[in-house]
C-alpha cells in the first residue's frame, strides 16, 4: 500500500456501470515525512476521505476486486483503504 | 487510475482477436493540473468518449477487466469523462 494525500476529486456523469456510486479521489504519493513523491493518481474511496487527509491507499487490483466485492470484473486498479492518523518515521538519512 | 484528454481516434482492421468492435482512441494522459505527462498512448473505449474530452482511464490488466469479455489485449481503457477536477490545493 501506499502512503499518499487526498489533493481533491474527480467529478464524472458518465462512467462505466462499476465506478457508479464510487467516490473517486486525487491522491499524492508521500514520504514519512508528508513530502510529495512523484505523481499524482486516480483512486476510489471506500472511507471517506477527505482533501488534505493522509491515507493509505492500496494499489493492486486482485485486492481492489476482493474488497469492493462487485464481482470478478471490476476495472478498478487503486482504492483508498484507511485514513493514517499518525506516522512515525526516522529523519531522512537515518532510515535503513 | 489517471487524468487524459482524448486527442483523436484510432483504426485498425486487422486487430487480436477479441478486439473487434472495440473503440480505440488516442489519449494524452495529464496530472492532476491537467498538463501532459508521459507518452500518448491508445486506450479502448468504454464510455463513448470523443475528441477533446477529459476522460479518466485504468490502465494494466484492469483495463481489459472494462471490456467483455475481458480476456483482451489492451493495457488501457477509458472507463469515465470528467466534468470536473476539484484540486484546490493545486490551484496556481
Amino acid at each position: 500500500m501506499r502512503l499518499c494525500r487526498v489533493v481533491g476529486n474527480v467529478v464524472a456523469t458518465v462512467k462505466h456501470p462499476k465506478y457508479h456510486g464510487q467516490p473517486l479521489m486525487v491522491v499524492q504519493p508521500i514520504d514519512g515525512g508528508g513530502r510529495d513523491v512523484g505523481a499524482s493518481f486516480l483512486a476510489v474511496d471506500r472511507v471517506q476521505a477527505g482533501p488534505g487527509d493522509h491515507v493509505l491507499v492500496l494499489t493492486e487490483g486482485t485486492g481492489v476486486r476482493q474488497i469492493l466485492e462487485l464481482g470478478t470484473q471490476v476495472p478498478i486498479r487503486s482504492l483508498i483503504v484507511g485514513i493514517v492518523d499518525h506516522v512515525d518515521a526516522a529523519p531522512e538519512g537515518e532510515q535503513s | 487510475m489517471y487524468l487524459g484528454r482524448v486527442i483523436g481516434t484510432v483504426v485498425a482492421s486487422r486487430k487480436a482477436q477479441g478486439l473487434a468492435g472495440v473503440k480505440l482512441l488516442l489519449v494524452q494522459p495529464l496530472d492532476d493540473r491537467l498538463q501532459p505527462t508521459g507518452p500518448i498512448q491508445a486506450a479502448a473505449d468504454t464510455v463513448q468518449a470523443g475528441p477533446e474530452d477529459l476522460v479518466y482511464l485504468v490502465g494494466s490488466r484492469e483495463a481489459a477487466l472494462a471490456l467483455e469479455p475481458s480476456f483482451v489485449p489492451v493495457d488501457a481503457a477509458i472507463v469515465g469523462i470528467v466534468d470536473q477536477v476539484h484540486t484546490p490545493e493545486r490551484a496556481p
